[in-house]
């Protein structure tokens, strides 16, 4: 007999639908796909990260398409806080989809400001503090690639407001689980894992860097496996901490690595852009997946992996 | 903005042009002139964006109702692979997307250039404003006489036409600017519309500038999703009121812009070609803050 499936999601608190989220930066607040994507199938939407002040943004080209990926320099343009509640809020509130607002700073000082201002929005569910962007009071140092700075942002972020915080990583680190465990200490309530990858593409008729930017995030399949070993780690370091699993998820199946790899969650970024009802479609094939294998929610795989019993290999790098 | 499965009714080829002709209704019913859609790639390969495609033709009503025209050259992995795409085969095709080219209010004089494939959407945008009663006159250009878009049918719509192409082959020699100047003063235009490579856009909006003609330019800028959320298509427009400008979506706020607005020299770099007035507004301040020099330039 065939399980009764429930795609109902719990993350941290954060009640979803479906356990498929869109990634933010890839799905704007939801304003401009809710004529063609019916929102209410969406488990939830991270929005395009926001600042305190107007960011207007990197110079063209922004985009580089690269094998099974892209690489983007958009530089957070953003349209700041203040016209962010005025425009995205009303709709925010009607959208029928939880939606958890990203928002970046470059300072503690800026992540709290935007946090104060976000959480009057009615509708929004949680926070995720995006601390992959430059801090200015660290010569432009990467919030997310020190454990310290890292673990600032958090515990003033949590501090200021009343809905649950994830905190976004990079997995251009030397060690991940080190800034997880700090921004857990610090307060975040979960994880969202990965941004981007740091990457650069060459025209080489041009002898010029194919980005306004010169180097760039990459995403997309092409980092699913980066991703995916990330969210492993983490999920065995921190078991009960809950993680949104981000890279390269463009179906069911790939969205299923990632639940086995501990994630409770999944965000799709890049496949929204070639199929933007992916969230609606992965979820329904998670769905199926899970009643294949008769199991009924996809909290069913988590844990599930099954890795070699004997102690862990160390790790090379390189072969 | 829809999306849909569209079978393909025919694909067919005319010199260096392909084009394919979709049935795809809903997106049809609502295109209009200067709006793209955005076609899906096979699944399988390792690129993964859609291609955006200016609407050719759209039909609304009579026998060919419901259906949908886009016509492409092959320059890489995806308009080659369009190329193989044959009649019977199924597209997923999202549009109408992006802002089309605004028509005037009352009935007037309408120049349209367009450049390489640029000119496709014209022939749509010409038909609709024949329909409303204003004249059409075009400027078609391109490198070679095989890369110059359906002559034949420019004449058909238009009360002139001038080809130009770069090696001569066909019409005059050289750019459609170097006609422009000739065109605009025998066809007294009032209006200017323009698609083509962005640097012959520049080059039609900074005359028109000159001459305070309004432009109308659809522009090219790498997309990644064409529907608003990505940010990648962008290209620097000064604010309407002059105070500031913006880098705002070609495939939303776009990607027909009044060539007056568009921030050619931030976009494109070079040097400007100095403009009697600055657009309608613009003040200095906004230019020199940002550390490019004076305006005018030059
Ligand atoms: C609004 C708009 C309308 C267009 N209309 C037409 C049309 O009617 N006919 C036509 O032949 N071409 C048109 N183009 C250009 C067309 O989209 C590109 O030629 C096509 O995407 C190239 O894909 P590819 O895989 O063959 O080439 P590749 O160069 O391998 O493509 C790699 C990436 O770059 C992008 N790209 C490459 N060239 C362009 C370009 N010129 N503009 C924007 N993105 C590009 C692709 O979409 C892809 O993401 C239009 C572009 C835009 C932005
Ligand atoms: C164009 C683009 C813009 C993005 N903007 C943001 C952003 O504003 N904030 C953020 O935290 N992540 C941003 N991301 C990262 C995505 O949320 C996601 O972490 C990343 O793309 C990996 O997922 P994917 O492989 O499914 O795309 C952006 C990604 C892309 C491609
Ligand atoms: S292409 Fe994504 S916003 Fe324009």
């Amino acid at each position: 007999m065939a399980a009764r499936v429930s795609l109902r999601t719990n993350l941290a608190g954060i009640q979803l639908p479906t356990p498929v989220l869109a990634a933010s930066g890839t799905f704007g607040s939801g304003r401009e796909l809710a004529g063609m994507v019916d929102l209410r199938e969406v488990g939830g939407i991270v929005t395009k990260s926001v600042t305190p002040r107007p960011v207007k943004g990197m110079p063209t080209p922004r985009m580089a398409e690269t094998p099974s990926g892209m690489l983007n320099a958009i530089g957070l343009q953003n349209p700041g806080v203040e016209a962010f509640v005025e425009k995205d809020g009303p709709f925010i509130e009607q959208a029928g989809v939880p939606v958890i607002v990203s928002i970046a700073g470059r300072s503690v000082q800026e992540f709290a400001e935007v946090a104060v201002m976000v959480s009057k929005i009615r509708g929004v569910v949680g926070i995720e503090a995006n601390i992959s962007c430059p801090n200015v009071e660290r010569r432009g140092e990467v919030f997310a690639r020190d454990p310290v700075a890292a673990a600032d942002v958090l515990s003033t972020v949590t501090r200021m407001t009343h809905l649950p915080v994830l905190a976004k990583l990079t997995a251009d680190v030397t060690d991940i689980v080190e800034v997880a465990q700090a921004v857990v200490r610090a307060g975040a309530h979960g994880l969202s894992l990965i941004n981007t990858l740091l990457g650069m593409a060459i025209d080489v008729d041009a002898f010029r860097p194919r980005l306004g930017g010169v180097t760039g995030g990459l995403s997309g399949p092409a980092i699913r496996a980066v991703a995916v070993r990330c969210v492993y780690e983490v999920s065995q370091a921190l078991p009960d901490v809950p993680i949104i699993g981000i890279g390269g998820v463009v179906d069911a199946r790939s969205a299923v690595e990632f639940l086995l790899a501990g994630a409770t969650a999944v965000a799709v970024g890049t496949a929204n852009y070639f199929d933007p009802h992916a969230t609606v479609e992965i979820a329904r094939g998670i769905g199926e997946f899970l009643a294949a294998k008769g199991m009924s929610t996809p909290e069913d795989l988590r844990g599930r992996l099954v890795t070699p019993s004997r102690p862990q290999e160390p790790v090379y790098l390189g072969g | 903005m829809n999306r849909q499965k569209c079978e393909v009714l025919s694909a067919k080829r005319w010199g260096v042009y392909h084009s394919i002709t979709l049935v795809a209704p809903e997106i049809a019913e609502e295109a209009r002139p200067g709006q793209f859609v955005q076609v899906a790639m096979p699944p399988g390969r390792d690129f993964l964006l859609r291609r955006p495609f200016s609407i050719h033709q759209a039909s609304r009503t009579g026998g060919w109702a419901g259906t949908l025209e886009i016509a492409f050259t092959a320059v890489g992995p995806g308009t080659e692979w369009l190329t193989t795409v044959e009649a019977h085969d199924s597209l997923d095709v999202v549009g109408p997307l992006g802002r089309p080219f605004p028509l005037p209010r009352a009935p007037t004089n309408c120049l349209l250039i367009g450049g390489g494939y640029g000119a496709a959407p014209l022939y749509f945008l010409g038909q609709d404003l024949r329909a409303k009663g204003s004249r059409v006159d075009m400027i078609v250009g391109a490198k070679t006489q095989e890369r110059v878009f359906k002559p034949v049918e420019a004449k058909r719509l238009s009360v002139s036409v001038s080809t130009t192409t770069e090696d001569g082959s066909l019409g005059e020699r050289g750019n459609v600017t170097d006609v422009l100047p000739g065109m605009m003063a025998r066809c007294e235009s009032k209006v200017v519309y323009a698609c083509g490579p962005n640097g012959m856009l520049r080059a039609v909006a900074e005359y028109c500038s000159e001459q305070g003609i309004p432009s109308q330019v659809a522009v090219e800028e790498l997309m990644a999703c064409g529907m608003g959320v990505c940010w990648t298509c962008v290209v620097p427009v000064v604010h309407r009121d002059g105070r500031g400008w913006s880098y705002e979506r070609s495939c939303y706020e776009g990607p027909v812009f009044s060539g007056a607005r568009v921030w050619w020299e931030k976009w494109l770099g070079g040097r400007s070609t100095p403009v009697q007035t600055p657009p309608e507004g613009f003040r200095l301040e906004e230019m020199t803050a940002e550390g490019v020099g004076t305006w005018p330039p030059g």
